[in-house]
């Protein structure tokens, strides 16, 4: 790290204790990603029960000491499952995320820097994608190769890149126009390194507050996929997933069904709270959210 | 005149998207890698099976001649037989569509004045207690996908006050009249999502234009502030309203889509998802077209109406 300027670590750190304590919505925020991050990292150790094991004795049962989260068709703990399926949920999010808003900015910089034939073919392939809604080319993307969580993350980073592509562009656009860009290129830099190191640093704030936004929705999309069948497959303990094959018994075992909705519920909430401290910490504002 | 061209543009802009969005529909279901004869039948079926069903498909000829077939077909109102259901495309998705159709529309029309409700009273009260009522519900409900509010709906509404229908699984002949118990709670659902997103939205481009100087000017003049709004303010604000309606068009098609599942409702996107799970690839690619029309037409509908609003859109 010896090419940070000086104070830059203390500086990021004091950023980040504003953005995730700066306010009670923020905390709130900071508990609910940290409990899942928790659960991500630790969830199948904690966990009573295997998400896999069978009690055949105790099918359907409300919860219990014993079976504190209630019990499914199988007698499988709904908690335990839950808590193993916390691990696939965030890195199914993080990486469909990482992806698409990578992509997003290597088309949308790309674009910006080389205006010209460049962009226009890129931003009519971004037009191309944006035409069909965000839940229909995921399925469609996920029609050839079949169910499955791998899948899921490429069909969600291609999903994602059109939309951050169009967000990066915007900004990449007057940093292209900075005095700074003209100076690296009067001196004669190539044109990945102006990008790299002359662009991105400075496009940081909006990429970020990009980034939140994306993991919000990802988590959104990933487990709609996988109530509709697309994703994970049985037993697999995906959350959206869960409560599809809690539907049948929603009546005589709603557990079944709110256990993971809260789940699913508290990381989008989470991750929600912290992009709104995020974006008011860097003073930007987005009309068109997550669309 | 000049209005008259400037929708003929439209519509051409409107045929050129839906060009390639068609290669696109084609493309990704037929040339991406994985062999569709593989993907019906089953890593397990014989040579000999594959190759009969790839000659039924067309799948020995060239990609590009069997999209221009394809598209020729789509044109002519031929749309091939649905390898799930072994019936015509044509009436099974056409059927759907007006389904879908019914529940879309009933959710637009009640969530639209609504967030512009909500949003306007959100502004006008900002940093109040009802203000961060919505704001808190809102972002809660923007939080949540269709299938958890729907399942939570079924769970209140229809297990614990047993008021209303589960599913909406109903006789197909029965008239809308008879059917519309079933069809309040998809449409809620999908009204929830609407409107959390429509009400955050709405509320942004509120206090935007309450900060415009004509604004100020006319609460200087010692006009009441209600007047300011509804006269002065919430005309402008309208105008990026009806770009939040279009960019909802694409939410509440997803929307539709998982709902429908939640619901067990008999429509375009239930068909979508059985299609896409069961590899029926006809019946993927014309459903998937017709969702991306309906898009695009909604996308239309809001240039057209901005350009009415504001005639300066229309250089």
């Amino acid at each position: 790290m010896t090419g940070l300027p000086p104070g830059a670590l203390r500086r990021a750190a004091g950023f980040a204790r504003r953005v995730l304590l700066g306010s009670p919505t923020a905390v709130a925020g900071t508990a609910l990603l940290g409990l899942h991050l928790g659960l991500a990292v630790a969830g199948p150790v904690l966990a009573p029960y295997h998400f896999a094991q069978f009690n055949i004795l105790h099918t359907l049962e409300a919860p219990s000491r014993e079976f504190w989260g209630g019990t499914d068709q199988f007698g499988r703990d709904q908690l335990s499952r839950v808590m193993w399926g916390a691990r696939a949920t965030i890195v199914l999010a993080t990486a469909s995320t990482l992806l698409g808003v990578g992509l997003g900015v290597l088309v949308g910089m790309l674009g910006a820097f080389y205006r010209g034939v460049v962009d226009e073919v890129l931003m009519r392939i971004v037009d191309a994608l944006m035409a069909l809604p965000a839940l229909l080319l995921a399925m469609l993307l996920l029609t050839t190769v079949g169910p499955d969580p791998v899948y899921v993350v490429l069909g969600i980073g291609v999903v994602f890149m059109p939309r951050s592509a169009r967000v990066v562009r915007g900004v990449a656009l007057s940093l292209a126009a900075s005095e700074y860009v003209d100076a690296a290129r009067a001196r004669g830099e190539r044109g990945v390194y102006i990008i790299v190191a002359e662009m991105l640093p400075n496009a940081w704030p909006p990429i970020i507050v990009e980034l939140t936004i994306r993991f919000a929705y990802a988590i959104l999309l990933a487990t709609s996929l996988g109530f509709l069948g697309l994703g994970a497959q049985p037993p697999a303990p995906d959350w959206g997933l869960m409560i599809n094959e809690a539907l049948p018994f929603l009546a005589q075992a709603p557990w079944l069904a709110i256990l993971p909705a809260i789940a699913i519920s508290t990381v989008v909430v989470g991750a929600n709270l912290i992009g709104d401290a995020l974006r008011e910490a860097l003073a930007l504002r987005r009309l068109d959210e997550s669309a | 005149m000049r209005a008259v061209a400037f929708v003929g543009r439209r519509l051409l802009l409107l045929a050129l998207v839906l060009a390639i969005v068609s290669v696109l529909i084609f493309g990704i279901v037929q040339i991406l890698p994985g062999d569709v004869a593989v993907m019906i039948l089953g890593t397990s079926a014989t040579p000999a099976d594959l190759a009969a069903l790839r000659q039924k498909l067309g799948l020995d000829r060239p990609a590009a001649l069997r999209y221009v077939d394809w598209v020729r077909g789509v044109l002519r109102g031929e749309w091939g037989t649905s390898l799930l259901y072994q019936v015509p495309v044509r009436p099974l998705v056409l059927e759907r569509l007006e389904r879908s159709a019914v529940l879309g529309v009933l959710a637009l029309g009640t969530a639209v004045p609504l967030a512009i409700g909500l949003g306007v009273v959100g502004a006008l009260r900002r940093h109040r207690v009802l203000d961060q009522v919505i704001g808190v519900v809102t972002l809660v409900a923007v939080s949540l996908p269709e299938f958890i509010t729907g399942t939570v709906l079924i769970l209140l509404l229809a297990f614990r006050f047993p008021l209303l229908p589960p599913s909406s699984l109903v006789d197909p002949r029965a008239s809308l009249l008879q059917a519309a118990p079933s069809l309040v709670l998809p449409t809620a659902t999908l009204v929830l999502a609407l409107l959390a997103h429509m009400t955050r939205m709405t509320r942004a481009s509120m206090l935007e234009v309450l900060e415009q100087p004509y604004v100020r000017a006319a609460r200087l003049r010692g006009l009441r502030p209600r007047r300011v709004v509804l006269r002065h303010a919430l005309r402008n604000a309208l105008l990026p309203t009806v770009g939040i309606v279009a960019i909802n068009v694409g939410f509440l098609i997803g929307g539709i889509v998982v709902v429908e599942t939640v619901f067990a409702y008999p429509g375009l996107g239930r068909l979508m998802v059985d299609a896409v799970n069961h590899r029926d690839v006809p019946v993927i690619q014309v459903a998937a077209l017709l969702i991306a029309l309906t898009y695009a037409l909604a996308n239309l509908a809001a240039d057209l109406t901005y350009a009415y609003l504001d005639p300066r859109i229309r250089y």
